[in-house]
This record gives structure tokens, C-alpha cells and sequence, in this order.
């Protein structure tokens, strides 16, 4: 079939970065909003707007019936999901088959096989990667039994989450009862599901992740890695591809792991596998897979020229693979800064509001993905994120260098922003070294601490 | 100070030449919104009042409401506030004194008779309750009853049968005992 018209059942920057692909391809886009976003900027740029509740997540971004239902009254072939909100929950493909909608991404059955972490982590151990120490915590005598075996400190993760959330650290074994009971809460109410599994904390590990493409048929091709070591409490800032610095035999081993895991899985569309590299011993683990178009994605599109919403949407086509591995080519660098309007002073709390004015950059190797315009509103009820800004060079310092100058060029008014951490991450020497890993952010505040008083938050706010 | 139609028809002009998107005015116990929506760039706008109105107000108001009770967007003109969408305001004044707008609280397919063939559940004249069912509002096979949550009488029923109706689109109006 030939997909003519996407509902995009998503919001915020990737709904704009969604419909810019559709026009290219001269596909009609209908955008699913909440009552929050009726007036945003994705509105105005998409053929058709469908209300489909109210700003509440719950009952419009995450209400799978709504959405399937506004496809087929607003007779669209396929639905984009984005990331985030249902685009990992099985039951959007689920629906979509009974209602003849073409879902862009995962099978159902690849969403739940990738969504539960511990069967995850079987899989991978299935295709020979392998996983960090850890298990599963069904009772606490089974996490008090799995703890002593492993060293501390641990980490405790929700089953059926990801992306940090529900995540906490044990540093002492005597406060695993209390931090057990508190994951699983969390998990609860972020998942639904309290299920939780313990994991040896990594110390000094870089988070490396590979881009995968799969034709659902068992054919997989990666296009190359993203170093995500640049993270906040397990949210990531910035992301850069290649990785610096990693040796050309683990590169490749990581490349090969997660080809392997999709292919197992006969993985159709794209995904992200995830990993932490040990940095001491070169040797690396596998985390999670995402089973969804990233938020990072532009890194690899302008190392690889390939634009990788059009590649999601022919293979939900069945179309198949359209590229061969041999034709993947890494070229020069590109790093991203997330640029989150969040307060600095008030412990980066996200900071809603109207933006008065804004200026984005812009130039040779500068890419701007956003949906904030001047006089945009970004509503509480939702992530924080405002642009991503992408530069490409030649090499890792050319890219730095435009990264630089195009945040140092950007002006936000009316909302708090992170401008000047990524201002003061980009200009520090360890960063621009490479290779930093997941203890990076922590060790920048230590040694700017201006970075979370008043002035540096002006700053950004001018 | 008062708010005569007259006064509102040209605070609509302004919105429509301005380059603001949406305003926010509170006078004497009346609260006006108008946005401006869509490509057409046609200013909608929706009256609300606190309390009582004051005798000049409510004049006003019941002006307004001429124009008001019975537009919906794009569709009837008005006399005094403005005439068809397209460029000049137009589109629902609401008269809160006596009229509520009855919202769809979700998405789907709208249905006026419990079944194909069967009566509607109201009828524009019919008298409803706070929980009188006024429709079905089908989302993936699941019917779900849409109450008044007003007691009045039905003065308009906006959606045809069976159509996609979206979160928050007026599905009728009612006028309620002052």
C-alpha cells in the first residue's frame, strides 16, 4: 500500500520534525493535539488538526482509542507516534491492526519484548551481548540474596520503564528494603507495572548507543553510534556522534551487539540499543533498546545524510530496507545540545510559561529542530524540551566550534533556559577533549559553580 | 464603565487588525476572550460572566447575544457584532446570562438516538436536566453518554449525526432559567 496521508499522534518539536518529513515526501499530515497545544506551532504547519482531549496526558497524548479513532474518521493510512507518550506502549499497534492502521514502528509483540527490561536483558543475553550483573528482585529476599552477590553500589530499575525514570542508587546494602519499596512505587505509577530488577552500578561508564534499522524480516543494518554520556540525572543534554575517542575493535563490537539483538528479535523499523562502555576495561553492556524514532535522532542523519522518519515510514510501507550497510557513511561529526527551559536557580525545575522572544541559530552545519516560535506557550503539562539544536563539521572540533557560536547566538525571553550550561559544558576542557563520561555533568557544577547562582541564570534568560 | 455590543464589535475590529492572537478583558463583572483561530484568521469569541449583570451590561450583553445565540463558526453572521466569518468576527457570543454551551467532553463519532432508527434523545425545544443523556459518543466501538450538566431547554444541536466530533466542540446549546 502506499501511505498518502499520518495522523502524528505526538506533540512539541518531534510532531514539527515529522511533518517537515511528510511535506518532503508529499504525504498529508493530520496532528492529534490536546487542548494545550490547539494554537502551538505544530498546529499551524500540519494540513489538519483533530482535538482529541484535554491538556492532561492521560486522557489525549496517552488515550490510544481517541487517537486510533480520529485516524480512521480523518481516514489517515498510518499513525506516527513519535517518541515518548504511546510509542512504546503495545497497545497503539494493537489497536491500529484491528482498525486497519498502519502503526510506524515495532510490532506489538517487539514493543513488549524490548519494553520488559528483564526479558530484554534475556534476549540480549540470547544473541551472545552481554548484560550488566543484576536480576531480577521479585521478593525482597531474592534482591537481598542478588545484592550480596553483587558489589555495591547497585542500581534498582523498573521492569517496565526506562529512559532513568524510577531509577535509584543503593550505595549501602542496609538501604535497599526502603529504596526496593520506593522504586516500586515509583514504577507503579509511572508504568504500571511495580516490577523491579537490580543492576551493578557502572562507575565511570560512557552511555554509547547504536542506531538500527530493521526490515521486520530479520535483515538489520546500524548506522553507527551516539555517545549520550552528557546526562543530568539520567536525562540526557548532549549527545554527539561518532563517539570520541573509542577504540576501533570495540566500536565495532557494539555495532555488531546490536545488530545482533535486532536481528533476533527480526526487529522492523528503527530503534536505538543502548549501552554503558566500561572505559577502564574496554569492555561494554547492554542496557535497554528503544523501540521508537529517538529524540537525538539529527545526529545521525547529518553524520549519515540518511533522513530517518522518511526510512520509518517506507518500511511501515513495506518497503523494506532501502539502504545496504555497505552504503552507510559515517562523515565528519555532529553534536546536539537539548535546550530545556528549566530554571537553573530552582534546581532546574522545568520553567512554563510564553516565550516572548526567541532567536535560533543558524549557518552552514547548524540544524534547529523545534516548534518554539515567539509568543509560544509551553504548558506544564508536559516535557520541557524546546529545541535541539545540531552542528555538523568535518571533524569533532569544526562541530564544536558551530555548536559553540550557535548557542552562544541563541536568545530566549520570557521562559528560563539551560543556554549556559550548555555554554559552559561546550567551553570546558574536558568536554572538548571527548569522551567524557556519565559523572561529567556533576564534576562541571563542582567546578563552575556559577552555573546555579543567580547571575549565570539572568544570563540565560537575557 | 459598561460594555455596549457596539463596544465589543470594536474591540473585535482591533483583535482583528492587531497582531495579537488572543485577549483577555474583565469589566465589571464580564469576562471576554476573543482568539484569533485558524488560517481565515476569523476572531472567535466566548462571554462569560461572573456575576449578576448590571442593567447596562445585560443590555449590552442581550445585544450581543442576537448576534450570539445561534452562530457557530463560520456559519451565521451576525447583525450588530459583526457579519460572516472570513475576515470579520463572526461565531458564538455566547449570552451566559441565560445560554450554556454544551462541550463534547471527548473525541468520536456523535450519535443523536441510542440506535439507528430510534428517536433522538433531544430535540432543539426539548426541556433537560443536569442528567438528561443528549447524545452517544462512540470512540473505538465504546458508547458513552454525553449528560446535559445544565437544566434548561435544548435551543441548538450543532454536529449532524454521526459525524467525528473533536474534545471540547460545542455539541449544543441550551438556554437555562435566569
Amino acid at each position: 500500500m502506499a501511505i498518502r496521508r499520518i495522523l502524528i499522534a505526538n506533540r512539541g518539536e518531534i510532531a514539527a520534525r515529522i511533518i517537515r518529513t511528510c511535506r518532503a515526501l508529499d504525504i498529508e499530515t493530520v496532528l492529534a493535539v490536546s487542548a494545550a497545544d490547539r494554537d502551538g506551532e505544530p498546529a499551524r504547519q500540519a494540513d489538519r488538526v483533530v482535538c482529541i482531549g484535554p491538556a492532561k496526558s492521560a486522557d489525549s497524548y496517552l488515550n490510544a482509542p481517541a487517537i486510533v479513532h480520529a485516524a480512521v474518521a480523518m481516514r489517515a493510512d498510518a499513525i506516527h507516534p513519535g517518541y515518548g507518550f504511546l510509542s512504546e506502549r503495545a497497545a497503539l499497534p494493537q489497536l491500529c491492526a484491528t482498525a486497519g492502521i498502519v502503526f510506524i514502528g515495532p510490532t506489538a509483540e517487539q514493543i513488549a519484548a524490548t519494553g520488559d527490561k528483564l526479558r530484554a536483558r534475556a534476549e540480549a543475553a540470547a544473541a551472545q551481548v552481554p548484560v550488566v550483573p543484576g536480576g531480577a528482585a521479585n521478593s525482597r529476599a531474592e534482591a537481598d540474596a542478588l545484592a550480596r552477590k553483587l558489589a555495591m553500589p547497585l542500581l534498582v530499575k523498573a521492569v517496565g520503564g526506562g529512559g532513568g525514570r524510577g531509577l535509584k542508587r543503593v550505595e549501602r546494602i542496609e538501604d535497599l528494603p526502603a529504596l526496593l519499596d520506593l522504586a516500586a512505587a515509583e514504577a507503579g505509577a509511572a508504568f504500571g507495572d511495580a516490577r523491579i530488577y537490580l543492576e551493578q552500578y557502572i562507575d565511570r561508564g560512557r552511555h554509547v548507543e547504536v542506531q538500527v534499522l530493521g526490515d521486520g524480516a530479520g535483515r538489520v543494518i546500524h548506522l553507527g553510534e551516539r555517545d549520550c554520556s552528557v546526562q543530568r540525572r539520567y536525562q540526557k543534554l548532549i549527545e554527539e556522534g561518532p563517539a570520541p575517542g573509542l577504540p576501533a575493535a570495540l566500536r565495532h563490537s557494539l555495532q555488531q551487539a546490536a545488530v545482533r539483538f535486532a536481528e533476533r528479535l527480526h526487529y522492523r523499523g528503527a530503534g536505538t540499543v543502548e549501552f554503558m562502555v566500561d572505559t577502564q576495561r574496554e569492555t561494554f553492556y547492554f542496557l535497554e533498546m528503544n523501540a521508537r524514532i529517538q529524540v537525538e535522532h539529527p545526529v545521525t542523519e547529518a553524520v549519515t545524510g540518511i533522513d530517518l522518519i522518511a526510512e520509518q515510514i517506507a518500511i511501515a510501507d513495506g518497503r523494506g530496507l532501502r539502504l545496504r550497510q555497505a552504503a552507510i557513511r559515517i562523515s565528519g561529526c555532529a553534536i546536539e545540545c537539548r535546550v530545556n527551559a528549566e530554571d537553573p536557580r530552582n534546581d532546574f525545575k522545568p520553567s512554563p510559561g510564553r516565550v516572548r522572544d526567541v532567536s535560533w541559530p543558524g549557518g552552514e552545519g547548524i540544524r534547529v529542530d523545534t516548534h518554539v516560535v515567539p509568543g509560544s506557550s509551553i504548558p506544564p503539562f508536559y516535557d520541557s524540551l524546546m529545541a535541539k539544536i545540531i552542528a555538523w563539521g568535518e571533524d569533532r572540533a569544526a562541530a564544536l566550534a558551530r555548536l559553540r557560536g550557535a548557542i552562544a547566538g541563541t536568545r530566549i525571553s520570557g521562559v528560563h533556559s539551560n543556554l549556559g550550561f550548555h555554554a559552559a559544558a561546550l567551553e570546558d576542557p574536558e568536554f572538548q577533549t571527548g569522551g567524557v563520561d556519565t559523572g561529567f555533568v556533576e564534576r562541571l557544577y563542582g567546578r563552575r559553580p556559577d552555573l546555579t547562582d543567580h547571575a549565570e541564570a539572568v544570563a540565560a534568560h537575557g | 464603565m459598561t460594555l455596549t455590543a457596539a463596544d465589543i464589535a470594536q474591540i473585535m475590529r482591533l483583535v482583528e487588525q492587531s497582531t495579537f492572537d488572543e485577549l483577555n478583558l474583565e469589566i465589571d463583572g464580564i469576562k471576554l476572550t476573543l482568539r484569533r483561530s485558524g488560517a481565515g484568521g476569523a476572531v472567535t469569541q466566548n462571554m462569560t460572566t461572573q456575576q449578576s449583570l448590571s442593567d447596562a451590561a445585560a443590555a449590552g450583553a442581550a445585544a450581543a447575544g442576537a448576534v450570539a445565540a445561534g452562530t457557530t463558526a463560520g456559519t451565521t453572521a451576525g447583525t450588530t457584532a459583526g457579519t460572516a466569518a472570513g475576515g470579520t468576527p463572526a461565531a458564538g457570543v455566547a449570552r451566559s446570562a441565560n445560554s450554556r454551551d454544551i462541550a463534547s467532553p471527548m473525541l468520536g463519532t456523535f450519535y443523536r438516538a441510542p440506535k439507528p432508527g430510534s428517536a433522538p434523545f433531544v430535540e432543539v425545544g426539548s426541556p433537560v436536566e443536569e442528567n438528561s443523556v443528549i447524545a452517544i459518543i462512540e470512540v473505538m466501538k465504546l458508547m458513552n453518554t454525553v449528560r446535559a450538566g445544565v437544566k434548561g431547554v435544548i435551543t441548538e444541536i450543532l454536529p449532524a449525526d454521526e459525524t467525528l466530533v473533536e474534545f471540547g466542540q460545542v455539541l449544543m446549546r441550551a438556554r437555562v432559567d435566569a
